[in-house]
C-alpha cells in the first residue's frame, strides 16, 4: 500500500523542532534551501514508513508574514497544502506557543499537536492534561519529550494511521461576536480569491493588514474600510484586538489543563544568566568563550587537521602515489599534470577545509543548541546593528580571521536574512591566515618587515567591514523595514550529542556538495591557463609561466590596474593565481622573479618586489589583494550561503569595486601628498572618496519617506 | 504614562498599549506582549541596549528603540 502522505512540521524557535524532526525521520533526510533565499529546507521520510513525508518548516512565532521565514511557511501551507500539520510546542511556554497553533487551526487542515518538554514540566511537579487540550482545541494532542524520546511511539502511531488522524479540526476556534462579525464581512470581500477552505485564514491575514497575496486593489480598499470602521467604533487598533482575542482564547483553553503549582523561585536559566549576561561579567565571559572557539577551531585542533589534510594527505601522500602510478602506466606528462596538479589539487582545496569546518560547526551547533548563541546577540547587538549586522555576526568575522570559508559558513546562525547576507559579503574583508604571507611579503619588501603592517592590515579589514555595512545597508538590496529584534532568550539546555553531531555533519557535507564544484572547476581552469600557452606559434604545454595563457591574460588586463599604481602583467597574474589561494601570490612572484622556491613570506624576492612596485604601488597592490574577491573556496562558500546567483555576483562585484576604490584613492592621494602633483586623476580619487563618505553617511531613502509619512499621519 | 524602555531593571509593569507599525507590531503582539500582560524588566544588556524582560515563563530581549512603542504602567508591590 503506497499512501504518499505529507506532513508539515511547524513550531516556534527553541521548541525542540529539529530534535523531533531528527527523531521522526532518522537518517532519511534531504537538506537544501527554499528557492532563492538563504533559509534551509529539510525534508524527510518517516522512520520505517517511507511513504510518509515530513517537511520541516522554519521555526516561527506566528504566521503573520513578518519575516522571510514566515512567508515561506505560509506559502508552504497554502499554495500546495500538506495533508496534515504536526505542530510542536514547548510545554514550558504553552500560551505563547499556542498563539501560532490558533493561526494554524484557521487553515482548517488536519493538525496534530505535539507538546514537547513534558519531562521538564514533570520535573517541576506539573502535570499536563492532553485530553482536555485535545477536547478544547478539536485536534489530537500528544505529550512528548523529543530529547528523551518519550511519547514518540504514540506520535508515530498517530502519523501512521492517516485514516483516523487526517481529519479536519473537530470545531473552529471563535473569537467573540464582534471579531467574528468582522471576519465574516472580510470573508465576503475576499470571496473566491482563495480556495473556500482558506478564506478564514486569509481573512485574518488581511485583518492584520498583511496584504501579501491575491487581493485586488479594490478588495484591499474595502477591507481597509472595514478595519477603519471597526477601529473607530472600538477605539483600539485591529492588530491588538486580534492578538488579545487569540490570547484570551488561549487562556480559556489552557486553564485547568496543567495541574500543580509553578515554583516561583529563580529557574536555573535565570541563575546562569545572572552571571553570563551580567553587566560586568558578560563581556569577559564572551571573550573567553570566543578565545576557546577560535583556539580550538583555528589555532589548535581544527588548524592542525586542516594543515595535515593540505600538507600531508594532499601534499606528501596522495600526489606522489598517484604520480608514481601514472608514470608507471606511461601517461602523457600533460595528463599527469592535469590529474595531479589540477584535479587532485582542486579536490584537496575543497577537502582541506573540511576538518577545520567540522570542528567549528561542532562548536557552533553546541553554542546554538545550548542557548548561548542568543546571548551573544543580546551582548553584541548594540555595536553590530549600526553596521547593518547582527550581534551574531561577531562569530563569522572572528572565524574569518582564521579562514573566510568557515567564517562565511558560520553566518548560518544569524536569524535575519539581511543580516546574514551582509555578513556573508563582509566576512572576507578580515585578513585570513592565507593572506598573512602576502602581508609578510610586502611588509618585508617595502618596510623592512615593520611590525605595524600586519595590524594595519587587520585595521583595514575592520574598517572595510564597518564602511561597507554603512554603505550597503542603505542600498536598495538591503533597504526596507528592519527586522524586528524582539526574540526569546531560550532556556539553557544541555544539547544531545546526536543533535550536535548531525548539525555538524549537515553543514560540512553541504559545503562539500554546494561549494565543492565551484572550487574544483576554478582550480582546474586556473591550472590549465597556467600550464598551457603558445610556444613557437603552436598550442603547447609550457614550462615557463611567461609563455602561458595566464601571461597573455595578465598582459591584456594589466592596464586596468594602472590607476592603482601597478600595471605589470606579473602583478595581474599574481592577483589571479591568488584567487585559487591567497598565499599563491607569494609563490607566483617567486616564479615570476626567477626563484623556483621561496620561503613563506618570500624573503628571497624582497628586493625585486620593492623595485618592481615601489612603496605606494606595493601597498596599493596589497590592499587590493586583501579586499578583492577572496579565494575561490570562499566564493564557493558565498554561493552556498547566498543560494542565489544574483546575490553571489553582487557580493564579489561589490568586494572588487570596493577594493579597487580603496586602492585607487590610497595610491592617488598618497602620490599627491608625497609631492606627485595634483592632476585630474587626483581630483577623481578625491571625488571617489567623497562619494564613499556620502554613501556611508546619507540618510536611507526608504526611512526618510516612512518617517515623513508618519509625521503626516 | 511610561514606555517600556524607561523602566528600571527589577520593576514589574503592566502593558497598556502597543503602538508600533506593521511587522514590529505583529511580532510584539505574537510573542504575547499585549495590553494587560505583566512584564518584569530583568536587565539591560552590558552595552546599554537591548533590554531583557520576563513574560510569563519566558525571557525576551527587545531593543530600547522598539520598547519605546510599548506603553506601560508600573505595578507597585
Amino acid at each position: 500500500m503506497h499512501r504518499n502522505i505529507t506532513y508539515a512540521l511547524v513550531g516556534n524557535p527553541n521548541s525542540g523542532k529539529t530534535t523531533l524532526f531528527n527523531a521522526l525521520t532518522g537518517s532519511n533526510q534531504t537538506i537544501g534551501n527554499w528557492p532563492g533565499v538563504t533559509v534551509e529546507k529539510k525534508t524527510g521520510k518517516l522512520v520505517k514508513h517511507h511513504d510518509i513525508n515530513i517537511i520541516d518548516l522554519p521555526g516561527l512565532y506566528s504566521l503573520s508574514a513578518n519575516s522571510i521565514e514566515e512567508v515561506i511557511a505560509s506559502e508552504a501551507l497554502t499554495d500546495n497544502p500538506p495533508d496534515g500539520i504536526i505542530n510542536i510546542i514547548d510545554g514550558t511556554n504553552l500560551e505563547r506557543n499556542l498563539y501560532m497553533t490558533t493561526q494554524l487551526l484557521d487553515l482548517g487542515l488536519p493538525l496534530i499537536l505535539a507538546i514537547n518538554m513534558n519531562d521538564e514540566l514533570e520535573s517541576e511537579g506539573l502535570a499536563l492534561d492532553p485530553c482536555l487540550l485535545a477536547k478544547r482545541l478539536g485536534c489530537p494532542v500528544v505529550a512528548i519529550s523529543a530529547l528523551k524520546g518519550k511519547g514518540l511511539d504514540e506520535l508515530l502511531d498517530l502519523l501512521n494511521t492517516p485514516e483516523t488522524t487526517l481529519l479536519p479540526p473537530r470545531h473552529q476556534l471563535t473569537y467573540g461576536e464582534d471579531v467574528e462579525a468582522l471576519v465574516s464581512k472580510v470573508s465576503e470581500v475576499i470571496g473566491k480569491a482563495y480556495p473556500e477552505s482558506q478564506v478564514r485564514y486569509w481573512s485574518f491575514r488581511a485583518l492584520e493588514k498583511n496584504f501579501i497575496g491575491k487581493l485586488s486593489p479594490n478588495q484591499r480598499e474595502q477591507i481597509q474600510g472595514l478595519i477603519a470602521e471597526y477601529e473607530k467604533s472600538h477605539d483600539d487598533d485591529i492588530e491588538s484586538t486580534l492578538a488579545l482575542a487569540r490570547y484570551s482564547k488561549i487562556d480559556n483553553i489552557v486553564s485547568g489543563s496543567i495541574q500543580g503549582e509553578r515554583k516561583s523561585n529563580l529557574s536555573i536559566t535565570d541563575r546562569i544568566d545572572k552571571i553570563v549576561t551580567n553587566r560586568w561579567l558578560a563581556i569577559p565571559i564572551f571573550v573567553i568563550i570566543m578565545i576557546i572557539v577560535y583556539g580550538i577551531s583555528v589555532t589548535t585542533l581544527g588548524g592542525m587537521a586542516t594543515d595535515w589534510t593540505n600538507d600531508v594527505l594532499f601534499g606528501e601522500i596522495i600526489p606522489p602515489a598517484v604520480e608514481g602510478f601514472l608514470q608507471s602506466i606511461n601517461v602523457a606528462p600533460w595528463l599527469e599534470s592535469l590529474i595531479v596538479e589540477g584535479i587532485i589539487g582542486g579536490v584537496g582545496a575543497v577537502l582541506g577545509f573540511v576538518p577545520q569546518m567540522l570542528v567549528l560547526f561542532f562548536m557552533l551547533a553546541f553554542l546554538e543548541a545550548s542557548g548561548y548563541m542568543a546571548r551573544i546577540a543580546f551582548i553584541m547587538d548594540r555595536i553590530f546593528r549600526k553596521w547593518g549586522l547582527s550581534g551574531k555576526s561577531f562569530i563569522p568575522l572572528l572565524i574569518g580571521s582564521g579562514c573566510s570559508v568557515p567564517g562565511i559558513m558560520a553566518s548560518r546562525t544569524i536569524e535575519e536574512e539581511k543580516d546574514r547576507r551582509m555578513t556573508v559579503i563582509v566576512t572576507s574583508f578580515i585578513p585570513c591566515s592565507a593572506k598573512l604571507p602576502v602581508i609578510g611579503l610586502f611588509a618585508g619588501a617595502l618596510m623592512g618587515g615593520a611590525w605595524w603592517v600586519a595590524p594595519a592590515a587587520y585595521f583595514l579589514g575592520i574598517a572595510a567591514v564597518v564602511v561597507s555595512g554603512l554603505i550597503l545597508k542603505k542600498t536598495k538590496r538591503f533597504e526596507g523595514d528592519p527586522a524586528p529584534f524582539v526574540m526569546e532568550l531560550p532556556t539553557y539546555r544541555l544539547p544531545s550529542l546526536k543533535t550536535v553531531l548531525r548539525s555538524t555533519w549537515e553543514r560540512g557535507s553541504s559545503f562539500i556538495k554546494k561549494a565543492g564544484t565551484v572550487i574544483l572547476l576554478s582550480s582546474i581552469v586556473i591550472w590549465a591557463l597556467t600550464r598551457f600557452g603558445i610556444e613557437n606559434g603552436a598550442l603547447a604545454t609550457v614550462d615557463e609561466i611567461d609563455n602561458s595563457f595566464m601571461a597573455i591574460i595578465g598582459n591584456s588586463i594589466g592596464w586596468i590596474f594602472t590607476p592603482l599604481g601597478w600595471h605589470s602583467w606579473q602583478s595581474a597574474v599574481a592577483t589571479i593565481t591568488g584567487l585559487v589561494a591567497k598565499e599563491n601570490v607569494v609563490s607566483t612572484f617567486g616564479i615570476l622573479f626567477g626563484m623556483a622556491e621561496v620561503s613563506e613570506a618570500g624573503n628571497e624576492i624582497w628586493p625585486q618586489v620593492a623595485a618592481h612596485f615601489g612603496v605606494l604601488g606595493g601597498f596599493s597592490f596589497l590592499m587590493f589583494n586583501l579586499l578583492c574577491i577572496p579565494c575561490f573556496a570562499a566564493v564557493g562558500a558565498i554561493k552556498r550561503e547566498m543560494n542565489s546567483a544574483s546575490w553571489t555576483w553582487f557580493a564579489i562585484g561589490y568586494q572588487t569595486v570596493f577594493a579597487y576604490g580603496v586602492s585607487f584613492v590610497f595610491y592617488q592621494v598618497s602620490l599627491w601628498l608625497t609631492g606627485g602633483g595634483f592632476t585630474v586623476v587626483t581630483f577623481l580619487a578625491l571625488a571617489v572618496l567623497a562619494l564613499a563618505v556620502y554613501l556611508a553617511v546619507r540618510k536611507p531613502a526608504g526611512k526618510a519617506s516612512s518617517q515623513l509619512a508618519k509625521s503626516e499621519a | 504614562m511610561l514606555n517600556l524602555d524607561q523602566i528600571k531593571p527589577g520593576a514589574t509593569v503592566k502593558v497598556r498599549k502597543v503602538s508600533a507599525d506593521g511587522n514590529l507590531q505583529r511580532r510584539i503582539l505574537a510573542l504575547g506582549i499585549i495590553p494587560g500582560s505583566t512584564l518584569e524588566v530583568i536587565k539591560v544588556a552590558p552595552l546599554g541596549d537591548p533590554i531583557e524582560v520576563k513574560l510569563r515563563s519566558s525571557n525576551l530581549m527587545i531593543r530600547k528603540e522598539e520598547a519605546q512603542n510599548i506603553s506601560v504602567e508600573e505595578i507597585v508591590n
